[in-house]
């Protein structure tokens, strides 16, 4: 096979690759979309404050040091321990069901009945206010995050595609991030978890009943404040996952709050309620960049055309969302939304 | 009654307001938002170092220094609001820290009469002194740190870089394009090729980047990113085995924050910097005595000794002595802003002077002159040694190529001056 082909290939394995950490950040909005109508935009920021608080418990830093140290005279800043990563992952699973708690308790609960937009602007709110708190509780410095992922370059891979090269040409094999296949596996993990969760439990199929239509759901008796509290802790749990993922590849900082921008247009792709629509959209967005990128930056482009373009991914991932509406305006797995007016 | 709460009020709105012989240093800083990691060391060691000032000696020349801290976040229309809300006060300087705030507020400032330090970033064209008075960027811009840069691989590649390849990994943003004209004219004078590499803020992802840096094999990759571009960069960098010690960051990409997720993979990741690294020197014992140790450090006293913090310091400390040498022309301790700027265009630092501060080889000796703003531009190289976990400075200091820089900035400024109908000064 030519170098170029392998090339080719290279950059399309990768842009599936990086579509998948961008759908994992996508099925948090695609979880609370489908069960409550709300677009949540704390999403992204739920991320930042699950890796930071994971970091902080695994790391012993004691919470809100600044400020006790600021009121108290103290000065404390770690309680001295390592947690383990299981540990740490479980207890953060536990603060983001208590959050979940919290969200409903202080804020959905007084705005049931009230119009989404009321709804979407109660979680810009709570996306301010959880990215202050975050850095209230764990400070903003970035921090180092290891769970013990396997990372970096797969030797493997890269070997074995390297004989798919002529031998002469000096191929240097595929380049393929260890880490970003986790990724892979886990975001297959999860969605098989969440389709079987809601098609065969109990609490699954409440939550599609509160999907379809939350007042016949109520005249059953299905609780819809219990439903919200399930559906945020889910979304919780979800934003742990891509907020260890993000937060090994980047470092845990204050700017990890913005992957969320990669998941829009994955969501109008995809749709904003079916989770392997968000898988989907994640893919086609990630190759479809990805692919872009390459073919745009390439000298054969450059000498086509003279132009010199680059940083096409931000967006032309939004571009490629917008040309799917155009003829899929509900994205390629969302509801078909007819009001009669 | 009414007489009264009228004094009542009156009294407490001057109470609240600045004491009249105090001198205002606003603080345009950002501990939220994307960049507050960056931005929380350069703050606390610019407001540390002010406190110092007061609480050790009282003040400069005996005049009370006081800090106002106003929150951008990074962001250039909060820049502007902060710049607009605190300039009332008596402002004498403002170090905004962001390229893309300066920009916006040399127009402001100057027809305002406040100076602007925007120390080693913002327009490096303000190194003209002729055309940009209330603007200065010394002790180096940009374009002296992309020239130290490839003087340092000149001599790495023993005298000859013609056929050789050097990347510019940059934020896509003005910041980022600030060094692509010198580095062209660069690979003009010396024979490379420059290859161009755009990464969208905030940089979280790079793959394209990488690959394409993976699949051409430049020899060199210079780094112009700022955030979480740094970080991501060098982790990329390590994940497709780049050489680090062949990965060179601009001075914004050069700090703790930026090596510490790729762990000892960072080894050996190199920076440009204009001063020296660590807590090893004098002031330190100073900042424990008058400011840590009495609980009066800006942010958790957690920060001191870190590239950002030290950066933070120099830009109060460079302050500082404008301040004093504005005192001395004007014979007054109460100066105004734009005594202020007489202070900083008539600043002379020294080996001795910086000695005397507590900061002996910590940065460049230089003066600022009428038609030179920009100092001299000095620069060395630091590189990451992850097994000690620290930043050592492996050369000495490297003067940048002011024959390929001289005519880029004075082209820059006059441009700026014909559009903005700036008569250039006669400076003697």
């Amino acid at each position: 096979m030519s170098i170029e082909a392998l090339n080719l290939i290279e950059v399309l394995i990768n842009g599936l690759m990086a579509g998948v950490m961008y759908a994992l950040v996508a099925l948090g909005f695609v979880l609370i979309f489908k069960s409550s109508g709300i677009f949540n935009y704390a999403q992204g920021v739920m991320a930042l404050f699950a890796a930071m608080t994971l970091v902080g418990l695994q790391t012993g830093q004691v919470p809100f040091a600044h400020l006790l140290n600021a009121i108290t005279g103290m000065h404390v800043t770690h309680f001295g321990w390592n947690m383990p990563s299981g540990l740490a992952i479980l207890l953060t699973l536990g603060v983001m069901v208590g959050l979940a708690f919290l969200v409903e308790r202080l804020v959905l609960k007084h705005l049931v009945n009230q119009e989404p937009i009321i709804l979407f602007m109660a979680t810009i709110g709570l996306a301010f206010f959880l990215e202050g708190f975050g850095d209230l509780m764990w400070t903003a410095e970035i921090k180092q995050l290891d769970v013990g992922l396997p990372g970096g370059l797969s030797e493997w891979f890269e070997g074995a595609s390297m004989a798919l090269a002529d031998p002469e040409a000096g191929y240097w094999g595929m380049y393929v991030d260890k880490l970003d296949v986790t990724a892979a596996v886990v975001a297959a993990l999860l969605v098989i978890s969440l389709t079987l969760f809601s098609q065969y439990t109990r609490a699954g199929r409440a939550l599609r009943a509160v999907a379809d239509d939350h007042q016949a759901a109520l005249s059953v008796g299905i609780s819809l404040r219990f439903i919200w509290v399930m559906v945020w802790s889910i979304a919780g749990l979800v934003a742990l996952v891509a907020g260890i993922m993000w937060g090994s590849k980047t470092g845990v900082q204050t700017s990890l709050s913005l992957i969320a921008l990669k998941a829009l247009p994955v969501l109008m792709l995809g749709g904003f309620t079916s989770i392997p629509g968000a898988i989907v959209g994640g893919l086609i967005i990630g190759a479809g960049e990805k692919l872009f990128e390459y073919f745009v930056t390439s000298d054969a482009f450059h000498g086509l055309t003279g132009f010199n373009i680059d940083a096409t991914e931000n967006w032309f991932a939004y571009v490629l969302a917008l040309l799917f509406l155009v003829f899929r305006p509900q994205g390629l797995f969302g509801d078909r939304i007819i009001e009669r007016v | 009654m009414k007489l009264k709460l009228a004094l009542l009020a009156a009294s407490m709105l001057t109470a609240a307001g600045p004491a009249a012989a105090d001198l205002t240093f606003p603080m345009l800083s950002y501990r939220t938002g994307a960049y507050a990691n960056n931005g929380i060391p350069f703050a606390d060691g610019y407001h540390d170092y002010l406190t110092l000032v007061n609480e050790r000696d009282g003040g400069i020349g005996g005049e009370k220094i006081r800090i106002t801290e106003c929150e951008t976040a990074y962001n250039t229309e909060k820049g502007v609001e902060c710049y607009e809300s605190t300039k009332g006060e008596g402002a004498l300087i403002y170090q905004p820290l962001s390229t893309g705030i300066t920009y916006q507020i040399i127009p402001k400032a100057t027809a305002d009469g406040i100076a602007i330090h925007s120390m080693g970033y913002g327009r490096t064209s303000a190194a003209d002194g002729k055309v940009f008075k209330w603007v200065f960027n010394y002790p180096g811009t940009y374009w002296d740190a992309a020239s130290v840069m490839v003087k340092h691989i000149i001599d790495v590649e023993g005298g000859d870089v013609s056929g050789k390849t050097i990347a510019l990994l940059y934020h896509n943003s003005a910041y980022g394009k600030e060094p692509i004209r010198t580095l062209e004219e660069l690979s003009k004078k010396h024979g490379f090729k420059l290859q161009l590499l755009a990464v969208d803020h905030p940089g979280l992802e790079q793959k394209s980047q990488w690959l394409e840096i993976r699949r051409s094999r430049p020899d060199y990759v210079l780094m112009w990113g700022w955030g979480a571009m740094n970080p991501t960069a060098i982790q990329e960098a390590a994940n497709v085995r780049y050489p680090m010690d062949h990965f060179i960051g601009v001075w914004w990409s050069g700090s703790e924050n930026d090596v510490k997720q790729a762990g000892d993979r960072a080894d050996g990741y190199k920076a440009v910097t204009f001063h020296g690294v660590g807590d090893d020197y004098p002031i330190y014992d100073d900042l424990k005595t008058h400011v840590t140790d009495k609980g009066l450090a800006a942010g958790a006293g957690d920060q001191l000794g870190t590239v950002l913090y030290n950066r933070g310091m120099y830009a109060a400390m460079l302050a500082v002595e404008a301040a004093k040498t504005a005192q001395e022309i004007h014979g007054t301790a109460a100066i105004d802003a734009a005594m202020m700027r007489d202070g900083m265009e008539a600043l002379e630092i020294t080996e001795e002077k910086m000695a005397a501060l507590g900061l002996p080889g910590f940065g460049p000796a230089f003066s600022v002159s009428c038609a030179d703003h920009g100092g001299p531009g000095i620069g060395m190289i630091q590189q990451w040694d992850a097994k000690a976990g620290e930043y050592t400075i492996i050369t000495d200091q490297i003067e940048p190529d002011r024959e390929v820089i001289g005519p880029l900035i004075e082209e820059d400024a006059s441009a700026f001056a014909a559009e903005a109908g700036i008569e250039p000064r006669a400076c003697e």
